[in-house]
């Protein structure tokens, strides 16, 4: 379906990172948005509380980040499209409850603009070390999808492709953009509404009395109710089955928990969205995120201009991570060169698909400012030998 | 029932009735309702239910006005009771 | 209704009588998770059968009455009721409750949890909701101890008493609800014990039709953990310690509320009024920033003239 237009800013536009998101989460049809400030991602919200009162939406800041994460799981089961927004400290304090999202399959959006890290870290100055935890910060088994824009223009559409994979998989999506990306500003352009494609939300068409909240489906992904309706569910972050209700068995554990990993594993080609450069004949490919993308970019021309056969692989969604594509790389290629803000986590992923059939070189950077484009260059360089 | 003086309207008052139903096997003997019921109607039976606990059973049935009181205090909704109607109690002088 | 369990124990019975109906609480109730896991003697099933007669004595619409609880003895409490329910995470139902009333103001949203799921690890969200006003209404199943988990100390844990993580007596002192829901801002605040059904029905009919964050504190015996471990017997016992030693001061000062081991218990209605709810307070300050440009965010409210003066 296409865009409520209610939503949509149509035009050209000078915005930064933060406030594109939150842009195309009004695009995308949010209309209950709970958040905690925190730098770098305060300016999400903040946008979203100036422009929701008059587009019928509803924004409340909450008490803390567990609050705000538990306020917008009651209100997407209240049949409202919702988000949040925060950062590495309020990342892992939402962590629990992004579990909760997961076990009720709650569609909604988790905004993460990272930044330096561990702890209080440097608030004000990028990071993406935040990316693992993006795919195993809760506990127990769980697959996540997160994906990671790297201009804002591209906070913008993949606000939009969150809340659209969200609604499709009926799970909690993370959008992870980081500090440079989010507080960087450039031309947004906003197409009409009806240049943008919005996925529905799938509501069950079974009456109250037949309905099972958990009924697996074809694709895995069971259809919603929403609350008020009359079906009378019952859901519960225990585990559960068909009917919603707490089984304690292994089975059962079985049954509901493979389903939820499957839900995203065997969808993952649909899913997973890469953006590939100048690959065919590469020897080095440069993988990468983010803001990490953008300084790649200059290091691989001079290396194409030294004659070095460099291509490069964006992740649009570093979660699923494109395995397959990984795999199907390492075979011919020499080396694997990873720019990223941290001190190696995508690299580990690399390296692990790769299984030894290239090389996996980090160019890491601990935080705080982007990578020289001379380092990452002279990884490429290494890496050609 | 003893009152300090005859209420005006006494003649016109008419007790209500109860039909105690008890679900044996739903209740776990916790003795609410032997304590509070008003007009000490039940006490807990010596057999057994399905479980191994005394169920209640009423030993003046007669005497249940339909307050409602075990209805609503048993913790296992093992106890209800409905209104006899006064076709139902004349039935009952009758038989 | 087709649960041979229940079934099974219905007609086991029937010597005395044909059934001429079923229990009349059983329309509400998941009869296929009945019998219900709370132990002999405990109170919260008594809690379940005032609420129900509530729900059924206000006539509210039961397709528009979500529950939601966090985690604990109390907080099954939605599982086994026949009404849009969520089972969350420990502490965060008022939270999601939060979000369930904002994003959808049609919705009667109730919390329904226990002391220490609410107060302990959800304290900060309830005190935030009642400052808010929320419109939501919260009935906090008081036994004085972490029950599910086997009997630790909670925050209302009277000094002295033994629980597993206090085994030789509690030393902290404890919360008096009451007091904290007034103080931070709860338009109606009350306590009851499970003893106390009628009142305690009473109270939770007159928070399913009243707007405002609402606040009712049910003090239920726990048979299995406080009673035993403290050696005060059963159930029973502790419902005839109610009974002799709690005195009903409607309206008393929420100050002098407390709780102490073993000692007189004040129940009653302590706050009723009436404030403008968080999504008043936001509407109207919208209406009057943007004027004839603002649409009302949910339904408006029956005493919108009132609300209006209060918020100036």
């Amino acid at each position: 379906m296409k865009a409520d237009s209610a939503g949509v800013l149509t035009g050209s536009h000078y915005l930064d990172g933060d406030y594109a998101a939150a842009e195309g989460a009004l695009a995308a049809g949010v209309q209950f948005v709970a958040g905690y400030p925190i730098t770098p991602s305060t300016e999400v919200a903040e946008r979203i509380s100036q422009r929701f009162p008059l587009i019928g939406g509803f924004f409340i800041q909450m008490e803390d980040e567990l609050a705000s994460m538990n306020a917008i799981l009651g209100g997407s089961w209240a049949g409202k499209k919702t988000m949040t927004v925060t950062s590495g400290p309020g990342f892992s304090l939402m962590m629990e409850n992004l579990g909760l999202g997961i076990m009720l399959e709650t569609p909604c959006v988790l905004v993460n603009v990272q930044r330096g890290g561990p702890s209080t870290g440097l608030p004000t100055m990028v990071g993406q070390a935040d990316i693992m935890q993006a795919r195993w910060g809760s506990h127990g088994d769980y697959e996540i999808i997160a994906l990671a824009p790297s201009s804002p223009q591209e906070c913008f559409d993949y606000a939009i492709k969150c809340f659209n994979l969200s609604e499709k998989y009926r799970t909690p999506v993370l959008l992870m953009m980081d500090e440079c990306v989010g507080h960087m500003t450039e031309k947004v352009v906003i197409p009409e509404p009806d240049e943008i494609e919005i996925e529905p939300r799938r509501y069950t068409t079974k009456k109250p009395g037949e309905y099972l909240p958990y009924e697996i489906e074809e694709d895995l992904v069971p259809s919603m109710a929403k609350a008020g309706d009359g079906y009378r569910y019952h859901v519960t972050g225990l585990t559960h089955d068909e009917r919603g209700y707490p089984v304690m068995t292994a089975e059962c554990q079985d049954r509901t928990i493979r389903r939820l990993v499957d839900k995203i594993r065997k969808n993952a080609d649909d899913i997973i969205e890469i953006e590939e450069e100048q690959i065919d004949d590469a020897e080095v490919v440069v993988v990468s995120y983010g803001i990490s993308y953008r300084v790649a970019q200059p290091a691989v021309d001079r290396a194409r201009a030294e004659g070095i056969k460099v291509g490069q692989m964006r992740l649009i969604t570093v979660w699923p991570f494109p395995e397959r594509r990984i795999r199907e790389l390492a075979a011919r290629v020499k080396a694997f060169v990873v720019p990223e803000i941290n001190l190696g986590q995508i690299v580990l992923e690399v390296e692990r698909c790769a299984a030894g059939q290239a090389k996996s070189i980090l160019v890491d950077h601990a935080g705080g400012w982007v990578h020289e484009v001379d380092d990452v260059f002279a990884a490429i360089k290494e890496a050609a030998k | 029932m003893k009152f300090w003086r005859t209420p005006l309207d006494v003649t016109k008052l008419k007790i209500p009735k109860g039909q105690l139903f008890i679900v044996k096997d739903r209740c776990k003997g916790c003795g609410f309702c032997v304590e509070y019921c008003p007009k000490g109607v039940l006490e807990l039976s010596p057999e057994f239910n399905i479980k191994g606990y005394h169920p209640p059973f009423p030993v003046k049935e007669g005497e249940c006005v339909d307050c409602e009181l075990c209805q609503t205090i048993c913790p296992e909704f093992a106890i209800y009771v409905v209104r006899k109607e006064e076709e139902d109690d004349e039935e009952e002088a009758n038989q | 209704m087709t649960n041979t369990a229940a079934n099974k124990g219905g007609a086991a019975v029937q010597e005395q009588a044909k059934p001429l109906k079923e229990h009349p609480l059983e329309p509400y109730l998941r009869m296929d998770r009945i019998p219900h896991i709370w132990c002999p003697t405990c109170g919260i099933g008594t809690a379940v059968s005032c609420f129900i007669q509530a729900i059924i004595d206000t006539g509210i619409d039961p397709d528009k009455l979500v529950l939601v609880s966090g985690i604990g003895c109390t907080a099954r409490v939605p599982g086994y009721l026949k009404l849009d329910s969520y089972h969350t995470t420990h502490g965060r139902a008022i939270p999601f409750a939060t979000g369930l009333k904002l994003a959808n103001p049609e919705l009667e949203v109730v919390v329904i949890s226990g002391d220490g799921d609410l107060i302990a690890i959800g304290g900060n969200h309830f005190i935030h909701a009642a400052r808010r006003n929320m419109d939501i209404k919260v009935i906090c199943v008081n036994n004085f101890i972490y029950g599910m988990t086997g009997g630790q100390v909670a925050p209302t844990t009277p000094l002295t008493a033994n629980c597993s993580t206090t085994p030789f007596g509690n030393a902290e002192t404890p919360f008096s609800l009451p007091y904290l829901a007034a103080s931070s801002g709860a338009t109606y605040v009350a306590r009851w014990t499970a003893l106390h059904i009628r009142r305690l029905t009473r109270a939770m009919s007159e928070i399913l039709t009243r707007r405002g964050f609402s606040f009712v504190e049910v003090l239920a015996p726990c048979s299995t953990l406080y009673a035993r471990r403290n050696k005060l017997g059963t159930g029973l016992s502790l419902m005839k310690f109610y009974h002799d030693n709690s005195e009903i001061v409607h309206g008393h000062d929420v100050k002098d509320l407390d709780i102490g081991y073993q000692s007189t218990i004040k129940v009653g209605k302590f706050v009723d009024e009436q404030k403008p709810t968080h999504v008043d307070n936001s509407n109207i300050w919208f209406s009057k920033v943007f004027g004839d440009k603002y649409t009302w965010y949910g339904p408006t409210p029956p005493n919108l003239d009132e609300l209006k003066k209060a918020r100036e």
